[in-house]
């Protein structure tokens, strides 16, 4: 057993892969956690730290790739074998029992699973109690769960990892819900963890919080690590022996670590996205033409988005960047009348415009092509035809009485334009691929002869030869005279689509970048660092 | 299935010296019902189920295609048959409606007292069917304007309108005033005008249901609700009409049944829900909305109708009866399920 001045490695992960489908979420990706670190996981979404994180909790099993826990490599890891072996995750929505108390949170945990025993209600009282003062959490244990805040919820959460004997924590963005207040007692238990030598894993997408607690940082990107580095900390005095960990980490992780062994804020951004944008992505050769979409102080109270003014021109690709629960989504959703916007205004080619129903949108000339394709994008139990044609009824057959032949001749132009690869116009949509249903999903709304095409993750889950179609395909309407607002997050995709760039966070717009930025910068305003 | 999917590749070896112009020609209308068949799997075992009691019934027991008997029989049937048009509208949209039988007495008592003022039929009829739309437009609008689950809506509007029909009427019988029964025909031409009328309705509906914008939004909305709001359109709407349309054929289906006796049972229309729900389910529309058809459907309710005729028949105890229907509505509802777990895999 590797042993580094009192910090042993905990948990190492070697070359780990893991595919679905076609897409390559891990490829082959290196970890290690000693006891007595925070060890911080930065990525873009989608760069494979969910999938990481599902390996090591035993919900996903690694194609390739070899898991070793505190010195003994572990084939079968599953959640019961994970959580044996001390491995406990707390995830940004505490999973708790709302209707039952504290003490029976904590015990339904920690104590046997058999039916048919007695409870012993006074030793349950009593060690949900020492749990909750070991770290410093003033909660009754009689408390209903349904009573607590968020962050109580946690350090319930916690209490329950520590109950367990956890020697390896891991938080996914624990803070992302927190007040400034909530979020420094959080970090004050988990500097109790660290100093009693578990090791913990921390997602987060705030960089200041990296710099906080932090004593690593590993990097992913498009499913592979691109460095562990140290993290020169701002904050408290660490109580992990740095020093010697950096002595250590030398040999161990190659040169990289020896010539930079702290980092600044934007070296990690740099981290985060550095790439070249390759050459795959078809040029814009549109010249913008009028102004379809025209927002003004737009907002939306029941989903965050709040002023956001906008224009998108004919011709163009605006894309639309941020992190996860940035608000793009949501603005779609209010730009296509799913909830309707509340504050500013809407113009759509030069008219002011309310938009109170997806069927009012429709009727605008805006087409929506939405992000979770497998729900909402295609119906599985219709045939392509069925599904081609739902949103132009009126147009198609004037009469209600539907033509089979036009039905079929369209179904069959689309199939052979977009290139969609089906059995024919009669196969279900559950019988095609994510690229083909994705394709369908597109053609229903260039059926409707839209204005303004609003993409949301137009390649997600999208194998790499159909994404190039797709993005073949969305140049080919802008320079029919689109208008489309993509959304990705997918940032490659962002940089060498779009025309200019909107990146947005918090539910507003906080950029409007020109299509030839950075990476980084586009990072940047995304995370909110100042440039 | 399995053996479907290797025969072709079997006779390709077999007739590999074989002139492939006319193997080519049998191949795909081989194809055609292969694939007509594994589409619409469920309808088809349905109606193979039924041929094969009617032939072994023609075999074992020919009294049963007694003319007057049978006749009876779908005279029995045809209300029953209309409701379930409806409610496998309704059931296909994801939604389900259990006061079906309760409307059913309201809408008989209430055609029967307009008889007995001397109402004519002509206008009792619309008036029936009226008085179902209404009753139907009361759980469409609890259950598409309020979203709540149409079986609890319906629990409640069926115990409401069966109690609040005892409350009025004492379970007193409506007399009906003559010249009402069999809308003044004789017993055969009444009897196969509604047949008539049953099996008209049937094929209008069915043909709605696939050439109609109309009857692909049935489908889209019971499939994915939200899937069909993001295409544009109106689910709360299309399921308020489907169970409007239920209504309505309710109360045609009571006035169907009203003319067939001299008085009107206060009871009419018990286990009605029951009956109708399990024709349909039998008959290959899923539970979980977005699928089947009512040619199904009509296999599916023929099926159950000749259980008891075909009992009595061939000798076997009449208790029976409802056991047998109870296996083919399980068998109904496994196959379902299987289906479904293969297609998830």
């Amino acid at each position: 057993m590797a042993r580094i001045g009192g910090l042993k490695i905990l948990l190492q992960l070697s070359s780990v892969t893991k595919s679905f489908g076609a897409v390559r979420a891990l490829k082959g990706v290196s970890f290690d956690l000693r006891g007595g670190e925070v060890h911080a996981l930065l990525g873009e979404n989608g760069a494979g730290k969910s999938t990481l994180i599902k390996i090591v909790t035993g919900a996903h099993r690694p194609d390739g790739g070899s898991i070793e826990i505190a010195g003994q490599p572990v084939r079968h890891l599953t959640p019961s074998t994970a959580h044996k072996l001390g491995i406990a995750c707390i995830y940004q929505q505490p999973a708790l029992f709302p209707d039952l108390t504290v003490a029976e949170n904590i015990a339904l945990r920690l104590e046997p699973a058999t039916a048919a025993r007695k409870v012993n209600w006074r030793e349950r009282r009593a060690r949900a109690a020492e749990l909750l003062q070991r770290i410093g959490a003033d909660l009754s244990p009689e408390a209903e769960v349904r009573s607590l805040s968020m962050p109580e919820q946690q350090l319930v959460e916690i209490a329950c990892a520590l109950g367990a004997g956890a020697r390896i924590v891991i938080m996914d963005e624990p803070t992302a819900s927190l007040t400034q207040k909530e979020q420094q007692l959080l970090f004050d238990v988990v500097r109790g963890l660290r100093a009693g030598g578990v090791g913990i894993i921390y997602i987060s997408h705030r960089l200041d919080e990296i710099f906080q607690l932090a004593d690593r940082v590993t990097v992913l990107r498009d499913g592979e690590s691109v460095g562990t580095q140290l993290v020169r900390r701002t904050g408290v005095a660490p109580v992990s022996n740095q020093t010697e960990l950096a002595a250590h980490a030398g040999p161990e992780n190659g040169d990289r670590r020896d010539a930079c062994p702290t980092l600044t804020e934007s070296e990690l951004i740099k981290l985060m996205v550095g790439r070249e944008v390759s050459h795959i992505y078809p040029p814009s050769e549109a010249e913008p033409g009028e102004v379809v979409l025209w927002l003004k102080n737009l907002g939306c109270a029941a989903s965050g988005v709040k002023n956001v003014s906008l224009a998108v021109r004919a011709g163009e690709v605006l894309g639309l960047a941020g992190l996860v629960g940035a608000g793009r989504t949501e603005l779609a959703r209010v730009l296509f009348g799913i909830t309707p916007a509340d504050a500013g205004e809407i113009q759509l080619n030069g008219k002011r415009v309310t938009i109170r129903s997806p069927r009012e949108a429709v009727a605008q000339g805006i087409a929506y092509v939405p992000e979770d394709r497998r729900r909402h994008g295609v119906i599985l139990e219709l045939p392509i035809a069925h599904n081609l044609t739902l949103a132009i009824h009126r147009r198609l057959f004037p009469g209600a009485w539907l033509r089979f032949g036009a039905e079929r001749q369209m179904a069959l132009e689309f199939i052979h334009d977009l290139d969609v690869k089906a059995s024919g116009p009669e196969a279900p949509g559950a019988s095609l691929s994510g690229g083909n249903q994705q394709k369908t999903s597109l053609a229903r709304w260039l059926a409707t002869k839209p204005r303004l095409l609003i993409l949301d993750e137009p390649t997600q889950g999208v194998d790499v030869g159909a994404k190039s179609e797709i993005h073949r395909i969305i140049r080919r309407l802008a320079r029919e005279g689109l208008a489309v607002l993509m959304i990705s997050s997918d940032l490659p995709e962002i940089l060498g689509m779009s025309d200019r760039i909107g990146v947005m966070r918090g539910g507003t717009l906080v950029a409007m970048l020109p299509g030839r930025s950075a990476a980084h910068e586009v990072m940047a305003a995304a995370l909110g660092q100042a440039r | 299935m399995l053996n479907e999917i290797r025969e072709p590749q079997c006779a390709q070896q077999a007739g590999a010296s074989a002139s492939d112009s006319g193997t080519r020609t049998s191949l795909g209308f081989r194809n055609f019902v292969v694939g007509f068949s594994h589409r619409h799997f469920r309808e088809v075992s349905v109606a193979a189920a039924l041929l094969v009691l009617l032939a072994a019934l023609a075999i074992f027991a020919p009294a049963f295609y007694q003319p007057q008997p049978l006749l009876s029989l779908l005279t029995r049937e045809a209300p029953t048959l209309v409701v379930a048009c409806g409610m496998a509208l309704v059931i296909i949209s994801r939604q389900i409606d259990i006061s079906v039988g309760s409307q059913f007495a309201v809408c008989s008592v209430s055609a029967g007292l307009l008889a007995a003022l001397n109402w004519p039929l002509a206008l009792v009829l619309p008036a029936s069917i009226a008085l179902g739309a209404a009753l139907g437009a009361i759980n469409g609008a609890l259950v598409a304007g309020l979203r709540l689950p149409s079986i609890v809506v319906t629990l409640a509007t069926m115990v409401t309108w069966r109690e609040a029909l005892r409350w009025l009427r004492q379970g007193e019988f409506v007399n009906l005033p003559d010249g009402a029964q069999w809308f003044g025909l004789s017993q055969v031409t009444g009897q196969i005008t509604l047949i008539v009328v049953a099996l008209t309705l049937l094929v209008a509906l069915a043909l709605a249901m696939k050439h109609l914008a109309a009857g692909r939004f049935v489908y889209a909305v019971g499939s994915d609700a939200e899937a069909a709001r993001l295409a544009g359109i109106r689910p709360q709407l299309t399921t308020f009409f489907a169970f409007v349309l239920l209504g309505a054929l309710v109360g045609l289906a009571a006035m169907m049944n009203v003319v067939q006796s001299p008085q009107v049972d206060p009871k009419s229309g018990t286990g009605l829900e029951l009956k109708v729900i399990a024709a349909v389910v039998v008959g290959g529309v899923a539970i979980s909305g977005g699928r089947g058809n009512l040619w199904g459907v009509f296999a599916g309710l023929l099926l159950l109708a000749c259980i008891s005729p075909a009992l009595t028949h061939l000798r076997v105890e009449a208790y029976w009866e409802k056991a047998i229907q109870g296996a083919i509505i399980l068998l109904a509802v496994v196959a379902d399920g299987l289906r479904s777990r293969k297609e998830r895999h």
